[in-house]
């Protein structure tokens, strides 16, 4: 299954989180929160990046029964970004347009953290396969 | 002749219940893993009511298993116990010992009496090594139980000391919030604050969100829920203490909080509660700098 996005090329690994519990996404923020720092990211970007990585990371928790957190430094022809890659093994979506509608849940949420988290970061993308697991891949640019 | 050895044991143990007591308690003392915790007075009250409950115990004749219904004393005594030294800062292998140690005794008083290195002392011997063995085992089981339920109740204190409800003023209560809003906190979050608007008569409530690291939308949700539950309480709610970064990052997620009357200072909620409250506050000229 070719679900890994290379789009944007090979980065430098800075950590992976494992995301089973509620505790893990305390640590996976904490950890996004220091390299980001370490990045040199603005309060601003700090704040939406942690923010994004909460929402998606709280979705792998929530829809995709447990997953990992892939978090890496890219260097892209001089332009640097912080780059996170979400993956679970749940039931993936079935309907990928209705999951990217604003106020769309199918539990209990708000319904914005897919579409939120692509407002407050600068790329955004989501592969699933029914049955199989999704994975969304962020980048912010510094 | 099994059951003769095990009868004549339990006679035995009542016969010599003093000369037992002694040695047991010896040993317990002479224990190098013992701590200060229990003072030697209760050790020997424990000891004397143990072996009570034990030698009645036996005297029904069912060592094998201790789940059995005649050694239903032996467990409750033993799991109070537990429950009493996990509490006075014992440790788990100090408490088991209390078991343990009571081997050498029994074992001697065995020997003395059917003669040591005999088959019948023998397999005395076994048979009650595997009872005491159980026995220490559940005793050990317990006091870790009785730890794990002080953690869960000193987590639960420690929510509800992180999450104090103060009363600013007639009719204003103000939650200071540190840390990460999750489900369980937003529950004794709500709890404590309802609980303090009826109490106090209040008519105004402050969150400061000053303390809480990140908003994401699920916090959000806990907010929105405990604004509402305050409404229903017949009381205002004001959330204070949103940074910029927060409310920017609030917008981009596309929450929609216009329904709740937010601040970014808590000084700017405290004015505000004031004001519904019908009271303002008038700075003394001749103070003024
Ligand atoms: N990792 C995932 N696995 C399966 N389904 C998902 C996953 N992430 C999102 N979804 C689906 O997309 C919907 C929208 O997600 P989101 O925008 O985060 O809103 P919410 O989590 O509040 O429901 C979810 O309700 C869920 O049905
Ligand atoms: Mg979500």
């Amino acid at each position: 299954m070719a679900r890994e996005n290379l789009e944007f090329g090979d980065g430098v690994l800075l950590q992976h989180c494992a995301l089973q519990t509620e505790d893990d996404l305390v640590l996976a923020r904490a950890a996004i929160k220091l390299h980001s720092t370490d990045l040199g990211f603005s309060k601003l970007n700090q704040t939406k990046i942690v923010t994004a990585a909460s929402e998606l990371g709280r979705n792998v928790l929530e829809h995709g029964l447990g997953g990992h957190l892939k978090i890496d430094a890219i260097d892209q022809f001089g332009r640097k970004g912080l780059r996170l890659i979400f993956e679970d093994n749940g039931p993936g979506i079935l309907d990928m347009e209705l999951a990217l509608t604003d106020g769309y849940t199918s539990k209990k949420g708000l319904g914005l953290g897919l579409t939120g988290s692509k407002r407050l970061m600068d790329e955004f993308s989501i592969e699933s396969q029914p049955g199989e697991g999704t994975t969304v891949m962020v980048i912010k640019w510094t | 002749m099994a059951n003769d050895t095990m009868t004549s044991v339990a006679t035995l143990m009542r016969d010599s219940q003093k000369e037992i007591l002694a040695d047991w308690v010896d040993q317990q003392l002479k224990d190098p893993a013992r701590t200060q915790a229990v003072p030697e007075s209760s050790l020997r009250a424990s000891s004397n009511e143990f072996l009570s409950i034990f030698q009645e115990a036996i005297q029904k004749g069912n060592l094998d298993n201790m789940a059995a219904p005649e050694w239903e004393g032996a467990r409750k005594m033993l799991s109070e116990l537990s429950a009493s030294r996990a509490l006075q800062g014992s440790t788990p292998s100090e408490t088991a010992s209390f078991i343990f140690s009571l081997k050498e005794p029994l074992f001697a008083l065995i020997n003395k009496q059917l003669g040591a290195g005999n088959i019948a002392s023998s397999e005395a011997i076994v048979r009650y090594s595997k009872v005491l063995d159980q026995l220490g085992l559940y005793t050990f089981e317990s006091f870790q139980k009785s730890r794990e339920a002080v953690i869960r109740r000193q987590q639960k204190d420690m929510l509800e000391m992180s999450t104090p409800v103060i009363k600013l003023w007639e009719g204003v209560v103000a939650v200071p919030l540190i840390g990460t809003l999750d489900s369980a906190r937003t529950q004794i979050v709500m709890e404590n604050l309802l609980q303090a608007i009826v109490d106090t008569n209040s008519k105004v409530a402050i969150l400061d969100i000053t303390g809480v690291p990140t908003v994401d939308t699920q916090t959000a949700q806990h907010l929105i829920k405990t604004v509402s539950a305050t409404r229903l309480m017949g009381a205002d709610c004001i959330v204070s203490g949103i940074r910029p970064q927060i409310a920017q990052t609030i917008v981009h997620l596309g929450i929609d909080i216009q329904d709740i009357t937010t601040k970014a200072l808590m000084s700017d909620a405290i004015r505000e509660a004031m004001e519904r409250t019908g009271w303002s506050v008038i700075r003394n000229t001749s103070q003024e700098s």
